[in-house]
């Protein structure tokens, strides 16, 4: 029974690992591709574009409400004080994208430990802790981040620490109904058995598996936590020293009937920035699961 | 169904007073005396005003009987007083829930309407273009700012086509006219803070009725509907809309509280006389008494939100009819 073909020996099927597929996956979904690429040049931009570009955000250099085109000098125009909005575009991204991932990366921190806790352990635990969920959730977001930055302090981490405790409730859900489906599986039996502890058990064996939906839903909370970081500094919460493109849209907003470019850009860029995000996020959702495609 | 409600009752004063006692807990939390922080560092307060907010809030006495007291007087209705504006919180935030509840209903509504009627069109043709037209107006209306989309809204129906008003809730010439006139005015001026509101959350409702949609063509029983012969249009809106609205109705209140936060951005962008400016309004004047009145109640619109999402739930699906 061996192959027909003596010149082609059978290779055992090599085992890929789940990452490398759904990367394989990734990279053939165009819009996913688009948006990565895009969010890349974004960083970029604004981890090196204040150095090569030059200008200083904070300093007044034309005639304020110069149109965008109308001086080389400064092509998107200035704002109401004169100050060069791509400079500003420039250097105001950079906060934002701080503050957005650092906030992304706790409330994934409190949302997995809080879902993986209820999930794993059920009976009253879970019940505690989905009950401590739920007030979280009957509080609306940006009104108690603004209520924590205003009675702390104004300062990007405060502003990170305040969006992060917002909106930890829906990742703490998925990761509890996650583990609530993977601990019932042979493996997680198999590895009680051999003697694995509680801790083991939960964040070796079932948080790997578990792991494909909370990218994906981590990638959105980038995106969500990037606009409430703008909708703060929008609304002149946040730090009032550093440039943000929430700040440059606040700053210039009374004038938006004599001037539509300074809010304009910036609330282009932090749309681009987010709409990057959420390609990409959707690419992950896709190659991870696809059987989803077709949808 | 009685005993349900009186259960969901129950359980949603359990949360707001959570709400009371993380708001006490807040105030002794933040940096200073907190006598001071609720008279606020731009009151001018006094040493009378320290003493008399010392003795209003009990600040001398153990921090259990302080806790007790605050939450016996806001579960009454007693939101304390705004030291900015000398009135009691209750009264202000009244004159103001009025405002906020029509956006946000308005914008409600509005996005289900127009959500759910996209994404079954889209679900009738997968492939299609206006499938392919979801998905772009999902995505956008997931990354636009909300108070970026009331400003384009505004340059754009301010200075090009100048059909609605950009600011306020109502004309202050038309206050002798007469109810009809005047709420055509306050409907004429919604339309830009509702849509705005709208535009951002009709992307979730389109998306998530067209996945739902796409579940349940599928089904057994809407195959037996087309069998017998039922119409197009009675298949998806008598068969299958009414179990894909399942989902839509889950999230609808989910995303209540999203909702509201977005309604106060939008609030301060077309100068609605909302709970948003008085937030917002708070804040400049570090009144915090205000401020945490607000929340209080935008917690309490929440939690009845809730409820009201699970009754229509209850309503919408049939198997849930019996339970208690």
């Amino acid at each position: 029974m061996s192959a027909a073909d003596p010149a082609a020996p059978r290779r055992p099927a090599r085992a890929e690992s789940p990452l490398r597929e759904a990367w394989v996956m990734f990279r053939r979904n165009r819009p996913a591709m688009a948006g990565l690429a895009l969010l890349v040049l974004i960083i970029l931009a604004t981890l090196y574009g204040a150095l090569l570009y030059g200008g200083d955000p904070y300093e007044i250099v034309w005639a304020p409400h110069e149109p965008p085109g109308a001086t080389p000098e400064f092509p998107l125009g200035t704002d109401y004080l004169g100050r060069d909005i791509v400079a500003g575009l420039l250097t105001g991204g950079g906060p934002t994208l701080a503050v957005g991932a650092a906030a992304a990366l706790l409330t994934m921190l409190i949302g997995v430990t809080i879902g993986a806790l209820a999930g794993y352990f059920g009976g009253a635990i879970d019940n505690l802790l989905m009950r401590f969920t739920e007030f979280f959730q009957v509080l609306p977001a940006l009104l108690f981040a603004m209520v924590l930055v205003t009675l702390f302090s104004p300062s990007l981490t405060m502003i990170a620490i305040a969006i992060g405790l917002v909106s930890w409730p829906q990742t703490a859900r998925l990761t509890r109904a996650e583990f609530l489906k993977i601990r019932k599986l042979e493996y997680v039996t198999a590895a009680r058995a051999i003697g694995a502890r509680d801790g083991r058990i939960m964040w070796r064996v079932i948080l790997p598996n578990a792991l494909p939906p909370l990218i994906v839903s981590a990638t959105l909370t980038i995106g969500v936590a990037i606009l409430f970081e703008a909708g703060l500094s929008f609304l002149g919460l946040g730090d009032p020293n550093t440039m943000s493109w929430g700040l440059m849209i606040g700053a210039n907003r009374a004038y938006i009937l004599s001037a539509w470019w300074p809010v304009t850009f910036p609330g282009l860029a932090i749309f681009l920035t987010v709409f990057a995000v959420s390609l990409v996020g959707d690419g992950l959702n896709d190659a991870f699961n696809p059987k989803l495609r077709e949808r | 169904m009685a005993g349900y409600l009186l259960r969901r009752l129950a359980y949603g004063l359990l949360l707001m007073a959570g709400v009371v006692i993380l708001n006490f807990f807040l105030i002794r939390l933040a940096p200073g005396d907190p006598a001071e922080v609720i008279a606020g560092d731009m009151g001018g307060a006094t040493a009378e005003v320290l003493a008399a907010i010392r003795a209003d809030y009990g600040l001398d006495q153990p921090l259990l009987v302080q806790l007790g007291r605050y939450l016996g007087a806001m579960m009454q209705g007693d939101l304390g007083e705004s030291y900015f504006f000398n009135r009691p919180v209750a009264e202000l935030i009244g004159a103001r829930i009025g405002p906020t509840i029509l956006l946000v209903l308005a914008a409600q509504v509005i996005s289900i309407t127009i959500g759910v009627a996209m994404g079954v069109m889209a679900a009738r043709k997968p492939n299609g273009v206006l499938s392919g037209a979801v998905s772009v107006v999902a995505t956008i209306g997931y990354a636009v700012p909300v108070f970026w989309m009331g400003i384009m809204l505004i340059i754009l129906f301010a200075s090009i086509i100048p059909i609605f008003p950009v600011e306020g809730m109502a004309d202050i010439r038309l206050r002798n006219e007469g109810w009809l006139e005047r709420m055509i005015d306050i409907l004429h001026h919604l339309a830009l803070p509702a849509f705005s509101l709208a535009v951002i959350f009709l992307a979730i409702y389109a998306r998530l009725s067209r996945a739902s949609m796409l579940d349940v063509l599928g089904a057994d029983y809407v195959r037996t509907a087309r069998a017998k012969g039922a119409s197009e249009r009675s298949v998806l809106f008598r068969h299958a809309l009414r179990n894909a609205a399942l989902p839509v109705i889950t999230v609808a209140g989910l995303q209540f509280g999203g909702l509201l936060s977005g309604a106060l951005l939008v609030e301060t962008v077309f100068n609605w006389p909302g709970m948003g400016t008085l937030a917002f309004d708070a804040i400049l004047r570090r009144d915090y008494t205000l401020l945490l009145g607000v929340l209080f109640c935008a917690a309490a619109m929440v939690v009845i939100a809730n409820i009201v999402t699970d009754l229509a739930y209850r309503l919408a699906d049939p198997r849930l009819r019996g339970e208690t």
